[in-house]
């Protein structure tokens, strides 16, 4: 009985093993979930891009809006931009750039170069609210209600998944 | 064109691995003499095609083909030349071709310098490794193809991964792979023997010395990984119990035991199950570890892009080799019934001991990178750091230090446990003192450093008094494992002292502004813009000094690099056989110049990495004992006529 423990063991373990790795292989995602999602925005101030005018977080409360962090220097930011573009036109939801640790002048040459869809851009040259936020890396994407409070969050790039699937829906479920 | 070539000769070398695969134990099934001499042959074919491909990969990068996908993904106009080579294996597909490329390598080894083996056995060993190559093959054709083709062509590529653009890069996974698939020659080897039924001294004799080299390849790879992250990510660790850590380290914590108990087996009809069980659980855990870094089913710095389908793939592959021999050890582990008893007062038993040791870490540390697997499979999320593993790790190698210089004490067959322990205990005094001297010369230490210390100065004293005592026995192998168990001494006091008796601070610096810690002065001297090769760096200047008397002058780097979005951190370092100076840049924090910088003071670093480098010495220097050479080519047994004589 013992021998046979012995040899059989070592194979159940492995069977037990390989079961666990292929479960894992359909449940698992790279989703992190963020501890700010259903908590207000964190205060912020800052200048506009072009005007130089400053905003807080309180001037877009009254309609929900999305946030997107982005950088002159972010060339995953460039794949998404059309993205985005698309849906600022497409008059669902405000879409508010934030323009993270980038050079104004390098900032306007590439929003002359590939577009400017944004309703506003505020300049975080410092990185503050980015860090208050918790990104990163750029890009990443809140979606924020007509409270001020983020109801969802997209690490990394746009895509026209991830806009159908998670974007989409959230805003449907915002409107009245 | 040139990639068209390279897609062919894939196919051809997938063609002759399925062949060495199938005919050489064609051979061995019908008794067919040549067939089985086809092996060999084949084996030598498949290197060159295998060999080949891989040049012709490295070929594109050199010639920046932007025609094939791998080559714009992961290099560009800018790279410069020594890293266009490097990029080969920067990245998924090309770092499973040199995988392949590895293996090939090995199996033409094994094929050339098999001699003491008969011909029904190399057969065996042969085909069993073309199942691997076959499979790997396989992964490279079907699931990550190195040259897929872009149309139309990019203009520039998007370039390599700025932390992969480093010398300490461009040799760590070569030499991991060298580790990795070596284990694959003790796996084929106690597959073909659990084929065969049986398995004599001769054999493991024959595949230790393989797996002592594969061990020493498996060791330097760990510690130059050590080392990159050390001086690359800026964080100032050596260590992270990363997944992708754990996956080159549970093989290695497995092949240790591995090559423990196979120095008892290849003397005595003893623990030969044992000794094929670990071989087969060893080479699992490398393929496991390639699963886990190569599927996307754990979140690592180190993971390559997730891809389902090349999990399925590896997961299939891992199916077949674990499942396989496993299940071909359930059916014929009881055929190698071991036939000589062991006394408990004997080299033998604590040589059993270590293998337990060490396997019952491996399992600890695999459970702990699985378990936020086991976590999300019912819907959670948890991760397992550092203070699972540190704490793990540290109670399970207190029995291994203590135990090891008993274990070396000890003779083969029987000796007296009251007499070795009489003969140890000086040393136990001596390394007492030891460290009560470092204790107050270091102005204190907590507990983990102490018992580290102690381990240290206990196993040192110990090995030297052995090595003493065998003045006139001194072969290749008792100097390999003395030099080898002095390594984990160094490595042991090294280890504690940087753990413990570090000094790290994070400070805000003005320009001009100076600092003093642990006795040196650091004087910023602000931050400078240069363009270098193809990136952009900030780069600061940083002064030491200590007792007014300059010691060296930092030059810690921030650095862009234009295709990458992600700003690296470049640490500099004063490297030092006591101490490390370890200076990196944090964050801008205002217009006025003034950054975050960290300032870390690393005692004794070095030392757990000459450590290292010691227990790989070791067991390169065991494979030119003389003792084995001569009896791998004794065709009788000889360990058993001497047994024989003795009793």
């Amino acid at each position: 009985m013992k021998k046979i423990l012995f040899a059989v063991i070592p194979l159940l373990v492995f069977f037990g093993l390989l079961l666990l790795l292929f479960i894992n292989l359909s449940t698992h995602s790279e989703v992190l979930p963020s501890p700010l999602i259903g908590k207000p925005v964190p205060a912020f101030e800052h200048p506009t891009l072009y005007t130089g005018e400053l905003k807080t977080q309180e001037d877009f409360l009254g309609q929900p809006w999305l946030l997107n962090v982005f950088g002159s220097w972010c060339p995953s930011c460039q794949v998404e931009h059309p993205l985005v573009t698309a849906l600022a036109n497409s008059g669902q939801i405000k879409v508010v750039g934030l323009n993270w640790k980038d050079e104004p002048q390098d900032a306007k040459a590439w929003l002359q170069r590939w577009g400017d869809p944004y309703h506003e851009i505020l300049v975080d040259y410092e990185g503050d609210t980015a860090i208050n936020l918790g990104v990163y890396g750029a890009p990443e994407t809140f979606l924020i209600d007509a409270n001020g409070v983020i109801v969802h969050k997209i690490s990394g790039v746009l895509t026209p998944e991830n806009i159908q699937e998670q974007i989409i829906p959230k805003i449907k479920e915002m409107q009245p | 064109m040139l990639a068209s070539i390279g897609q062919f000769l894939l196919i051809l070398s997938f063609t002759t691995a399925l062949a060495l695969t199938v005919l050489p134990m064609l051979g061995y099934a019908r008794n067919n003499a040549s067939l089985m001499q086809a092996g060999r042959p084949l084996a030598y074919l498949l290197f060159t095609l295998v060999l080949t491909t891989f040049v012709i990969l490295v070929s594109l990068f050199v010639l920046q083909d932007f025609s094939v996908t791998y080559v714009w993904q992961h290099s560009s106009l800018a790279l410069p030349l020594r890293y266009r080579i490097t990029a080969t294996w920067g990245a998924h597909e090309g770092s499973v071709l040199m995988w392949v490329t590895v293996q090939a390598l090995w199996i033409a080894a094994v094929a050339r310098f098999s001699q003491s083996l008969n011909l029904g056995q190399i057969a065996r060993v042969l085909s069993v490794l073309g199942i691997i190559a076959t499979g790997f093959l396989a992964f490279v054709l079907f699931a990550s193809n190195p040259f897929e083709i872009t149309n139309p062509a990019p203009l520039d590529g998007r370039d390599l991964n700025p932390l992969l653009q480093d010398f300490g890069m461009i040799i760590h996974p070569p030499l991991l792979y060298f580790g990795y698939v070596g284990l694959s020659v003790a796996f084929a080897l106690a597959v073909a023997a659990l084929i065969g039924g049986q398995i004599d001294e001769k054999w493991i004799r024959w595949s230790r010395r393989w797996t002592n080299l594969a061990w020493a390849f498996l060791t330097v790879g760990i510690i130059l990984g050590s080392w990159w992250a050390y001086y690359e990510l800026g964080w100032g660790g050596w260590w992270f119990w990363d997944p992708v850590e754990n996956a080159s380290f549970l093989p290695w914590l497995a092949g240790t035991a591995l090559i423990h108990v196979q120095a008892v087996s290849e003397r005595k009809n003893a623990f030969r199950g044992w000794t094929v069980l670990l071989a087969i659980i060893a080479f699992s855990l490398c393929v496991l570890g390639t699963f886990l870094v190569r599927s996307g089913s754990i979140t690592s710095v180190h993971s390559f892009a997730a891809d389902p389908f090349r999990g399925i793939f590896i997961l299939a592959l891992l199916a077949l080799y674990a499942g396989g021999a496993l299940t071909l050890y359930a059916f014929r582990v009881n055929q190698l019934r071991s036939r000589d008893t062991i006394n408990l007062n004997s080299k033998e038993t604590l040589l059993l001991a270590n293998s337990l040791i060490f396997i019952t870490a491996t399992f600890t540390i695999l459970l702990g990178t699985l378990f936020p697997m086991i976590f999300e499979a019912v819907g959670k999320k948890i991760s397992v750091g550092p203070p699972y593993f540190g704490l793990m790790f540290f109670l399970l190698m207190i029995p291994m230090a203590v135990l090891m210089p008993l274990g070396v004490q000890l003779k083969w067959h029987r000796d007296k446990l009251s007499e070795a322990i009489k003969a140890l205990s000086p040393h136990f005094v001596v390394a007492a003192v030891a460290t009560a001297v470092s204790y107050w010369g270091f102005d204190g230490l907590n507990i983990r450093a102490t018992a580290g210390v102690f381990g240290g100065f206990w196993i040192a004293s110990t090995s030297l008094a052995q090595w003493i005592t065998h003045a006139g026995q001194r072969n290749a192998g008792f100097v390999g494992m003395t030099v080898a168990h002095l390594g984990v001494a160094v490595f042991l006091f090294g280890m504690s002292m940087t753990e413990h008796k570090d000094t790290e601070k994070d400070v805000l610096m003005k320009p001009g502004q100076s600092i003093e810690v642990g006795g040196y002065d650091f004087t910023f001297q602000g931050v400078e813009d240069l363009q270098i090769e193809n990136y952009r760096a900030r780069q600061g200047t940083i002064e030491v000094a200590r007792d007014g008397e300059s010691v060296v002058v930092l030059h810690p780097q921030k650095r862009v690099y234009p295709k990458q979005q992600q700003p690296m951190t470049e640490a500099d370092i004063y490297p030092g056989f006591t101490q490390d100076i370890y200076v990196s840049l944090g964050e801008q924090i205002n217009d006025q110049g003034a950054w975050a910088v960290r300032i870390y003071l690393k005692p004794f670093i070095r030392w757990m990495w000459f450590g290292g480098l010691m227990m790989m010495a070791g067991a390169v220097i065991a494979l030119f004992s003389r003792r084995s050479l001569r009896l791998e080519q004794q065709q009788t047994d000889q360990v058993m006529k001497e047994r024989l004589g003795l009793s």
